[in-house]
């Protein structure tokens, strides 16, 4: 079997190229069953997100899948133009990346937690389809597995990465609960906005709003059910907010150090929070020194959100190492499946013979007692099982082994054992052997067992 | 019997005591799941200890050195109880459970003290003024260990470095945790004193008003009246109102200790 993945992301691809590629949940469906029905292609899956898309297949007979000719023929083009902007994984190196990708190691901001839901929505459609059903499933199954190992034993999703929500942390570190806090908005334009938004989806209560422009403030206001203030009276009502953030475009600063004194007198000392995104300042850095006010500019949030990156990188780094841990351990499982078919036939082969002689000894001895049945049968049995139980424990720890495909050979050439594992290359005999695949996978299994 | 229950109660403390250094170590979180129910059960145990022991004397009044040890303890998890309740933070414990270790450990693990021999203390209402006394030292010292990570945590927020203390609760969760242990300890120190005068007077006539520890103890008393005077009316917070807390336990500090250079509650020396 061999694992294949090739695929486009964010660091390899701009947009124009990973739009070519992406694939629409409409369509998802109908791309990924014919992955899998692609010849030379057991089982296939499909993830196609905005930044990214992956093709991820295996193939049984040992020959590489051919992913290429298929997204030649789904997408109905030449693929050189798109060679750059492509990568492609084999074997160790796919599971790797697929590992990778559901951890969230190879996203664009790495821990985000979407990515984990992609890759399950993707595995639900290709499932839905059949298009995985044995080692591919196993593998997909592995990586949730890997992904939520990285969750737990590591912080990379532990903190916020935008300066939004560093805004809200920081209000929650001082504030606690931001229930019934109220916020004002000094100034307008996006960034004040989407914090806002980070705010009060947070718990914050009501909104002012002011603006040099009456009518600005009137507009941003009605967006969050909030109160416009006129811009003259900013420094009185100033003393009833919690939080202020403030985005003006005014040259000097509009909030001073006695200001910050009169508001804490008139809270009679409650804490009050002031972001400050507007460059050049719109809050006096003197201001931060007075007792109970607290003052983030653009910067200081900038610095905060470098360091959470920084740390979520570093947890990263741990996160790499359990990722090779997995990748070796789904490895050496791998490799015990692989001796698995030819046990499997190895013991079919035995059986067949059994059966065949007992049906003759019964032709020349007629019939026979059911003790004597029941003789016959544990006798032949008992031979069977006393002569395969070395060469089967010979199977298995060969796995364990980097050459154990010579071991494997070896056998299969000494009982003449049928290689059904080319012929699931061939596309007729695939389809002729399709209706025992599922029958030949729990036998995978429960050999596997064994 | 009752020093094995305590014995116990200790080993299960040093889990309280390990959590509080593994915080200020920053990193693990894996002990944040076993602590609460570890101190837990060691309170339950520290209160049988002690009922025990009094079933054994024949009254509850602490009559060893370790007794009180292990009597303050208990009310201070008693405390740290009722925060956790209402706040639904650990990070008290930083402080308090150290605290509650060494007096635990103090009660379990050291010498037998001699007895404390005066007959006062088989008076009921010797207990009442120790329980009440205690209580507001333990909300004192939980106003105090408020009053330090409030000052942490500030200085964090204002230097930019939040990193560090991502543990601790909300600078209003813990001013408020301050005050509230403030306004609580108040009435029990003050009915706590105002028993112990009363008790004092009648064994030893006017003059006990002239002992060290009576003088430290009205001077705390009073310290602490202005403290709350000053949150209540002068509406003082957050860093002021913290360094305030500390001078507070500070001087209640002395007052205890006092008990080294006072006659009239030296029980020992008597």
């Amino acid at each position: 079997m061999k694992f294949m993945l090739i695929g486009v992301n964010h660091n390899t691809a701009p947009v124009e190229v990973r739009e070519r590629f992406a694939i629409p949940e409409s369509k998802l469906s109908d791309a990924v069953s014919r992955l899998a029905k692609y010849p030379g292609i057991e089982e296939g899956m499909i993830v196609s997100t905005c930044n990214r898309v992956e093709f991820l297949a295996r193939s049984a007979n040992g020959c590489d899948p051919n992913l290429r000719g298929y997204l030649r023929d789904f997408f109905q083009t030449d693929l050189e133009p798109y060679d750059k902007y492509l990568y492609e994984y084999q074997e160790d190196e796919a599971v790797r990346h697929l590992f990778r990708v559901a951890s969230s190691l190879d996203s664009m901001v790495v821990g985000e937690p979407q990515i984990l839901g992609q890759v399950k929505e993707a595995y639900g459609t290709a499932r839905a389809v059949g298009a995985v059903n044995s080692q591919l499933d196993a593998l997909v199954t592995k990586a949730f597995g890997v992904a939520k190992r990285v969750r737990s034993e590591t912080a990379i999703g532990g903190s916020a990465v935008s300066v939004a929500s560093i805004a809200v942390e920081l209000a929650r570190k001082i504030f606690g609960s931001l229930e019934g806090k109220t916020v004002y908005l000094v100034g307008a334009g996006k960034m004040i906005e989407l914090a806002a938004r980070h705010l009060i989806a947070s718990g914050a209560g009501k909104i002012l709003v002011v603006n040099r422009t009456y009518e600005k403030a009137v507009a941003l206001a009605a967006k969050f059910d909030g109160t416009p203030v006129p811009f003259d009276q900013l420094h009185t009502t100033c003393a009833k907010a919690d939080i202020v953030i403030t985005s003006t475009g005014a040259p000097v600063a509009i909030f001073r150090r006695e200001h910050a004194e009169q508001f804490m007198s008139a809270r009679r000392n409650r804490p009050m929070f002031f972001i400050d995104i507007a460059v050049p300042r719109d809050v006096d850095p003197a201001v931060n020194k007075v007792d109970g006010v607290f003052v983030y500019d653009i910067d200081d949030l900038q610095a905060v959100v470098a360091s959470h990156i920084s740390d979520r990188k570093k947890e990263a780094q741990r996160a790499e190492y359990i990722i090779e841990d997995e990748v070796r351990k789904f490895n050496s499982r791998l490799q015990t499946l692989e001796v698995v078919p030819t046990i499997v036939s190895l013991q079919e082969h035995l059986e067949t013979i059994r059966q065949a002689e007992i049906d003759r000894v019964r032709g020349r001895l007629g019939s026979m007692t059911a003790e004597q049945e029941a003789a016959i049968e544990a006798a032949t049995r008992g031979i069977i099982n006393k002569i395969m139980h070395t060469p089967i424990s010979t199977l298995k720890t060969a796995a364990r082994d980097p050459e154990s495909t010579t071991v494997i050979e070896l056998v299969r050439r000494i009982f003449n054992l049928r290689d059904t594992r080319v012929e699931a290359g061939d596309p007729p005999a695939k389809s002729s052997t399709e209706s025992s695949t599922s029958e030949e996978d729990s036998k995978l299994k429960t050999a596997a067992r064994d | 019997m009752p020093l094995l229950w305590l014995r116990i109660a200790l080993v299960l403390y040093g889990v309280g005591l390990l959590y509080a250094l593994m915080a200020l170590s920053r990193g693990s979180h894996f002990l944040d799941h076993f602590v609460f129910p570890c101190v837990g059960s060691g309170m339950v145990l520290q209160l049988v200890s002690i009922v025990e022991t009094a079933n054994e004397v024949g009254h509850l009044s602490p009559t060893t050195v370790h007794d009180v040890e292990s009597l303050l303890a208990l009310i201070l998890m008693f405390f740290f109880m009722a925060i956790y309740a209402r706040y639904r933070t650990l990070s008290p414990g930083i402080l308090i459970f150290p605290v509650v270790f060494l007096l635990t450990f103090g009660a379990a693990i050291g010498k037998q003290p001699p007895q404390f021999a005066s007959p006062l203390l088989r008076n009921g209402w010797i207990f009442v003024h120790i329980a009440l006394i205690f209580t507001g030292y333990a909300a004192l010292l939980f106003s105090f260990a408020a009053s330090l990570l409030y000052l942490l945590q500030e200085r964090g927020i204002k230097s930019k470095q939040v990193g560090l203390l991502t543990k601790l609760p909300a600078l209003e969760v813990i001013d408020d945790i301050g005050y509230k242990s403030l306004l609580l300890g108040f009435p029990f120190m003050t009915f706590g004193l105002l028993a112990g005068a009363a008790i004092a007077a009648s064994t030893f006539g006017p003059t006990f008003f002239r002992d060290p520890k009576i003088l430290l103890s009205t001077a705390m008393w009073a310290v602490y009246m202005i403290l709350l005077w000053t949150r209540w009316n002068a509406g003082w917070r957050g860093r002021r109102a913290a360094f305030l807390n500390m001078i507070v336990f500070l001087v209640a500090l002395g007052a205890f200790a006092a008990n080294y250079f006072s006659g009239v509650h030296g029980f020992i020396a008597q």
